[in-house]
């Protein structure tokens, strides 16, 4: 498994077992609620580094979990566990 | 190999020049195509690509090689059967062998939601040229022997589309007879330059700032894999795009007698077989964004389990080779091509998995655009607008895994 995910009430677990969920980022710069709207819909930040991202354990305890991972390594660089 | 590239294929080499009319970011199948359309269709050949490693080194050379039009909105029926049909004639028109197969592919279902699907498939795919029909089991089977209809009791071949058109070719070929047409026509390609930043006047993109020193362009073209939310934000773009993973791996030989490709959205996977006789796999995405190129042996073990539930003589074979590419993935899974609404810079990108056979397609319409200053209609409907517009093509022809 490439990947594993700190999950706080399970412990280290595949991917596999969960669904991403991304966390989004509309800039500061777009104020029009509309624009923010459609950014928040559509635009992605799609860093080269570390994102916050949270993570839902369908085949686990069905929870939600936060992580930081660097997405050039797929290190998990802070976890809420 | 190197024989093959030093003996045969004619790649000439330049000095950087520090002003070119077209600036083209990124060397793969699609940078070269369209470089290789500019000079050979409207005589443009004061034209440098930009690649950071080598040519053909990232997604061009990592894909599965298919070749194919049945897609499920007609405007990507339409885009992608001019990519066939130029590749059908690409050998005779650069006079290099690309290994071009004409071979059929099986699009299969398993579920009477699957035959509907299937059918709609074959209906657009007719009504907008592409040549593809609804097959019954029977027909299945004739075409493929190889296939257990059973779906070892599990997943029953029901029925399927028949692409007649479907083909593969040799991937690092298609770079390289492009990239020898281009530069026989007097483009340059400088591999290992990164392009590090954007050269702005206003608002409008002027050149290139590269790790060999700057260099301005009458216009600029990314046609980057992989990393092109980081080029879009130099030109102060946000970008509708997440970069996923994807994986493919080869067999040891078999015997050559597998002359199709082999489909299935159900089970998300699909084989072929490639010319050294290796029998070659692929299936979905990796779920995680991310740019790492580490293979796991979570998609060897669980698409090999898919595949043996319709392929039992696959059993027999050893994994012989496994890698990685990274996609852009669009939200709707088709690919965005044009203008950006920035002056200057042009974009090509949302290839996800579906990109090495919209290569010539996509470099002849993204050449035109250039040349022209206007947005050929082949490719206006995949506009990056379209998203504010609400105008996405949501392509479940697509969203299969290759």
């Amino acid at each position: 498994m490439s990947l594993l995910i700190p999950c706080p009430h399970c412990g280290l677990r595949p991917v596999t077992e969960f669904i991403y969920g991304e966390v989004p980022e509309v800039p500061d710069t777009i104020t029009d609620p509309d624009a923010r709207d459609f950014d928040r819909s559509f635009m992605r930040k799609n860093p080269e580094g570390v994102q916050v991202e949270r993570w839902f354990h369908t085949f686990g305890c069905r929870r939600w979990v936060t992580i930081h991972r660097d997405t050039r390594t797929d290190e998990v660089v802070s976890d809420s566990a | 190999m190197n024989e093959f590239i030093e003996k045969k294929v004619e790649l000439r080499w330049h000095e950087p020049k520090r002003s070119y009319d077209v600036v083209i970011i990124g060397g793969g199948g699609h940078g070269l195509a369209t470089a290789y359309y500019l000079a050979t269709r409207h005589g443009i050949t004061n034209v440098a690509v930009i690649e950071r490693s080598y040519i053909g080194g990232g997604n061009s050379g990592r894909n599965t090689t298919v070749i194919r039009s049945n897609y499920g909105v007609p405007e990507a029926v339409r885009f992608y059967q001019r990519s066939v049909e130029l590749y059908q004639t690409l050998e005779q028109e650069t006079d290099r062998w690309v290994m071009h197969k004409q071979k059929g592919l099986l699009w299969l279902a398993h579920t009477e939601a699957g035959l509907r699907a299937e059918r709609a498939r074959a209906e657009v795919n007719q009504a907008f040229g592409a040549k593809t029909y609804f097959v019954g089991p029977d027909e299945v089977k004739k075409i493929c022997p190889h296939i257990d209809l059973s779906g070892a009791g599990v997943w029953p071949v029901l029925g399927g589309s028949y692409h007649v058109e479907g083909a593969t070719a040799r991937h690092d070929r298609v770079v390289w007879a492009f990239a020898e047409g281009a530069m026989r026509r007097g483009v340059h390609v400088h591999q290992r330059t990164a392009v590090t930043g954007l050269l702005k006047e206003g608002d409008r993109v002027v050149g290139v700032q590269t790790d060999q020193g700057p260099i301005s362009a009458g216009a600029v073209v990314s046609a980057v894999g992989g990393h092109v939310t980081t080029l879009g934000a130099m030109a102060g773009l946000r970008l509708p795009i997440r970069t996923h993973p994807l994986q493919a791996y080869v067999t040891n030989h078999y015997d050559l007698s597998f002359d199709q490709i082999v489909a299935s959205t159900a089970l998300l996977f699909y084989v072929s077989q490639t010319a050294r006789g290796e029998i070659l796999l692929g299936a979905e995405i990796d779920r995680q964004p991310s740019y790492s190129y580490r293979s796991d042996h979570h998609l060897i073990q669980s698409c090999s389990h898919r595949a043996i539930t319709l392929f039992p003589f696959l059993r027999n074979l050893r994994v012989l080779r496994q890698w990685t590419g990274v996609c852009d993935m669009s939200p709707d899974y088709s690919p965005i091509m044009g203008k950006t609404g920035v002056e200057g810079f042009y974009i090509t990108t949302g290839w996800g998995t579906w990109g090495f056979k919209a290569i010539p397609a996509g470099g002849e319409q993204m050449a035109q655009l250039i040349a022209t200053g206007e947005t050929p209609e082949l490719i206006a409907p995949f506009s990056l607008d379209r998203f504010a517009q609400d105008r996405t093509l949501a392509d479940r022809g697509s969203a299969g895994t290759h």
